[in-house]
């Protein structure tokens, strides 16, 4: 039985860690608990639950700039952000639904500790690069902050990088500063159908290097397109390519009409417009409605974009796997179906380290606790980068005692 | 501004130490005559001047390496140089530390455009990658001013911006890879093509640490699509006020030029004197906004930009209607810093940043300023970013001025950390704003930082004496303070 501690107040978020240090007394980070399924178990008897500091406490839609305490409900934010026609520009997923909980029940503090991002990313960034500042306790007990609410800013190391994907592992942050940007007035997409995964990602490749400021590029082999909710791409009966543009209407038609005078030699294209569009991005983003509700083992790759379908190859050559590509090819979502059948009882982590090989890093993202304690869930280091890790770590929680060993054991 | 005291059995040992770099970095890589060290005395920050105890120029990562191993185990303090550009003094030498200049790292080494990327050596300058990649129509997107001259390892080091940050980000949103060697010799790849790197983010942390961390000798960006066009317009208003409400009209309207630039009527008058542009000269200030993109986007911008401004009581409203023209409206802003040069004999540069909306009282306090040092002042500003470059004018040959002019310059950084900016934007700490890391950083948060530097460099032998007022011994930065005992928070909500 774990027990659960809900500070209120910056201060009892301070006092709660300086005590698991004196006690040597481990802790859980949790944000509002949405991504409790990422990473490796943990082994603590007590959680540090941050719902309890919430609130947007700084918007300045004419500064884009928003700063809201950790605990706070994302939703709450992307509804004030909608208010004043603006967004995180980073497109954040929204992991609940693979990971079988709610959907939209994240934090801002858990969206920074796993650096989220969505299709976005290889137009705007991932929520590392709109990460501006923040309050925070290390696990030495002590308050501290690093950044600013200035979207430029050299002043010291930037530890919001350090802290963006940390998992919790170095401090518990209590207050965040994020750049915001304006949404798009209009929104749609070219689809090219039918062609293969090379392909797919060679057209991709074009609409990324195009003068169109492409803000999404995806490829769907057909029996994944076959699971969209949009019926374009559900009835297709092929595969189904993507690329996305954003900005002023005239702007949209112009340049949709643009990218299919230039994709043209590719096959025949299609127009999804601004609900569909939005539709697809989201499924796209969100992976659950593609990669099924079921018991498959979910990867996800991060490799060069156009190294993505040989990798994908590669795997399919060893394990029973279906994949679709993000980031114009360099996002590899990969569900492992049937392991146990095949007598891997490793959800294929072998086969996916071997197929990377030395370039880019797989993470296991939706597995069954005894799988994720069992094999490494993050991409494993060399000894120089992981002695580096542990090095770091131990400047801010030398006890070991937020989230240990949630991304590495020792950290 | 105090070094650290030099080390003067390091300086004692000046020979047996060059002869045992000679043995890594053999012919001329290694420098010890004092004439030919004396090119290196000084960065772009020309105040402060050291002769090092010797310059190294390696050319492999191998060589930078054993350099390394070399001087940590014989306890050698090192500074990193790209092309010594630095306005912070981030790569003033040592008297009893060695110059580690990577200028010979100066190839690139793969294009891919397709992973639209290209890997190359530190000492390439950053226009030079744009050079090498524009035929096929691309670009590098950070663009300092010092593109001509300064190197992607120094971008790196500092976290270089330029005027188009805004909308394409500083250098650390446009990194994808790095290698670099740490101060023990040992080689560390970061990331590559492909995005982010596992576990924790060491490419950002390394971005803008100005050389404490480790040396980098590859970098990988992200190379970019040039825009299909780009259109500026010239605006002039009456108050620096009307100037700053109609950026912020802007960008309330959701809309992010490529880049939007502001200068005070002191800056107008020089820069129009030295370039002759076009400026109007009856305005306090003038704002030059470009946007950039698909042609039919920056069209219907312009106008909306032209009606936001209109509304706001500009005074001159020029949009440039060829590529010739824009680049004239830009042609006093990318002089401004000599054109200042030309009206007073030294200049020194300042680079705080402010919330947006606080710029009417920053240039109000800095006038009262000006006249209390009795100093001129003379203002370029990032406007979309708030980024703000006061350009303070004195004569060095006047006893106590320079003294005056840094005494004003930290009266300026204090002033907008105080209004809820920061003390330097892209320009950096180095040892420039060293002692005022204080304004804006409390002792724990310090310590804090001085810690992760603690996970690199033990020792402290690379780069001291910038970025941080005081090093601790990491001895004792390790130290736990417990508290042991009662559970202190009886009021505390468990579940």
């Amino acid at each position: 039985m774990t027990e659960s501690l809900r500070p209120e107040s910056d201060e009892q978020v301070r006092e709660v860690v300086a005590w698991a240090v004196g006690e040597e007394a481990p802790l859980e980070i949790l944000g509002r608990g949405s991504k409790r399924g990422l990473g490796r178990p943990l082994q603590t008897q007590r959680s540090l639950d941050l719902s309890g500091l919430s609130g947007i406490t700084l918007y300045e839609p004419e500064e884009l700039i928003l700063r809201a305490r950790a605990g706070t409900p994302l939703a709450e934010i992307e509804a004030a952000l909608a208010e004043n026609r603006q967004q995180l520009a980073f497109e954040p997923m929204d992991p609940g639904p693979l990971l079988g909980a709610e959907p939209g029940g994240g934090s801002l503090g858990g969206l920074l500790a796993c650096n989220l991002a969505g299709p976005r990313r290889v137009k705007a960034g991932a929520a590392r690069d709109h990460f501006l500042g923040f309050e925070a306790v290390s696990g030495r007990g002590e308050a501290f902050k690093s950044g600013g609410r200035v979207v430029k800013n050299v002043t010291g190391y930037d530890l919001c990088k350090l802290l963006a994907g940390s998992y919790g592992t170095l401090a518990v942050m209590t207050e965040a500063t994020l750049k915001v940007l304006p949404a798009p007035e209009k929104t749609r997409s070219v689809l090219v159908l039918g062609l293969e995964e090379r392909a797919g990602v060679q057209a991709l490749s074009r609409a990324l290097g195009s003068a169109h400021e492409v803000s999404a590029a995806a490829h769907l082999p057909a029996e994944i397109a076959a699971r969209s909710a949009v019926a374009y791409i559900r009835d297709a009966g092929a595969s189904v390519t993507l690329v996305r543009v954003e900005g002023t209407g005239l702007s949209v038609e112009h340049r949709c009409r643009a990218l299919r005078a230039e994709l043209a030699d590719f096959g025949e294209t299609e127009e999804l417009h601004s609900h569909n569009s939005a539709t697809a991005w989201t499924e796209i983003r969100d992976v659950g409605p593609l990669l099924g509700k079921g018991e498959a083992v979910v990867w996800r790759l991060s490799v060069a974009p156009t190294q993505g379908p040989e990798v994908a190859a590669r795997l399919r050559a060893e394990l029973a796997a279906q994949a679709y590509y993000d980031w114009g090819g360099g996002l590899v979502w990969l569900a492992v179906e049937g392991s146990e059948d095949l007598g891997t009882d490793d959800g294929g982590e072998a086969a996916v380290r071997r197929a990377l090989g030395s370039g880019g890093h797989a993470t296991l993202i939706r597995a069954p606790e005894d799988l994720r304690a069992r094999v490494p869930v993050f991409q494993p280091q060399d000894p120089a980068k992981a002695a580096l890790s542990e090095r770091i770590k131990s400047g801010f929680d030398p006890r070991r005692v937020l989230n240990p060993g949630r991304m590495y054991a020792g950290v | 501004m105090k070094m650290p005291d030099p080390d003067q059995v390091i300086i004692a040992r000046k020979a047996e130490i060059a002869a045992a770099l000679r043995e890594i970095v053999p012919g001329e890589g290694v420098i010890v005559e004092e004439q030919e060290l004396k090119a290196y005395e000084s960065d772009g920050l020309t105040a402060y001047r050291q002769v090092p105890l010797i310059v190294v120029l390696p050319s492999t990562t191998e060589e930078v390496s054993r350099v390394l191993a070399y001087c940590q185990e014989n306890e050698v303090k090192v500074v990193p140089r790209g092309a010594g550009t630095s306005l912070s003094g981030g790569a003033l030498p040592l008297a009893d530390g060695i110059l580690l200049g990577l200028g010979k790292f100066n190839r690139i080494l793969e294009i891919d455009f397709e992973n639209r990327c290209a890997v190359v050596q530190p000492g390439v300058t950053n226009l030079g990658i744009t050079k090498a990649v524009e035929h096929a129509g691309f670009y590098y997107a950070p663009d300092p001013s010092s593109q001509i001259a300064c190197t992607i390892g120094g971008n790196v080091a500092e976290n270089a911006g330029g005027v188009h940050c805004l909308k394409y980000g500083l250098t650390t949103n446009n990194l994808l890879g790095l290698k670099m060697v740490m101060i023990d010799g040992t080689v560390v790849e970061v990331g590559g093509k492909h995005l982010e790197s596992e576990g924790y983010d060491l490419l950002g942390l390394m971005t803008g640490s100005e050389g404490l961390l480790g040396v980098v000798t590859e970098v990988t960006v992200r190379i970019l699509r040039k825009p299909e066009t780009a259109r500026a317009l010239l605006l002039g208003f009456g108050s620096s006020e009307a100037a700053g409400d109609t950026v912020a009209a802007i960008i309330a309207g959701g809309i992010i030029p490529g880049g939007m630039e502001m200068m005070d009527k002191p800056a107008i008058h020089a820069a129009e004197a030295f370039v002759h542009a076009g400026y109007p000269l009856d305005v306090e200030a003038l704002l030059i906004v470009e946007l950039d993109g698909p042609e039919a986007e920056v069209d219907q911008l312009i106008e909306r930009v032209s009606e936001i401004a209109k509304a706001e009581g500009a005074t001159t409203l020029r949009a440039s209607q060829s590529d010739e023209e824009r680049l004239t409206f830009w042609a006093g802003r990318k002089a401004a810093f000599p054109a200042v040069g030309q009206i007073s004999p030294d200049y020194y540069c300042m680079d705080g940043t402010i919330p947006r909306h606080q710029l009417a009282k920053v240039l109000t306090r800095m006038t009262e300023l000006s006249s209390h040092y009795g100093l001129r002042v003379a203002n370029v500003f990032h406007a979309g970013d708030g980024n703000l470059h006061p350009l303070i004018l004195y004569d060095a040959n006047t006893p106590g001025e320079l003294e005056k002019a840094e005494d004003f310059g930290s009266d300026i950084l204090k002033l907008c950390v105080e209004v809820g900016g920061v003390l330097t934007g892209e320009h950096g700490v180095g040892v420039e704003k060293r002692d005022l890391m204080g304004s804006m950083f409390t002792e724990t948060d310090l310590d804090q930082q001085e810690r992760v530097k603690c996970a690199f460099d033990p020792k402290a032998l690379l780069n001291p004496g910038k970025v941080f007022p005081q090093l601790h011994s990491c001895a004792e930065l390790g130290r736990v303070h417990i508290n042991r005992g009662q559970l202190r928070f009886p009021d505390l909500p468990r579940f």
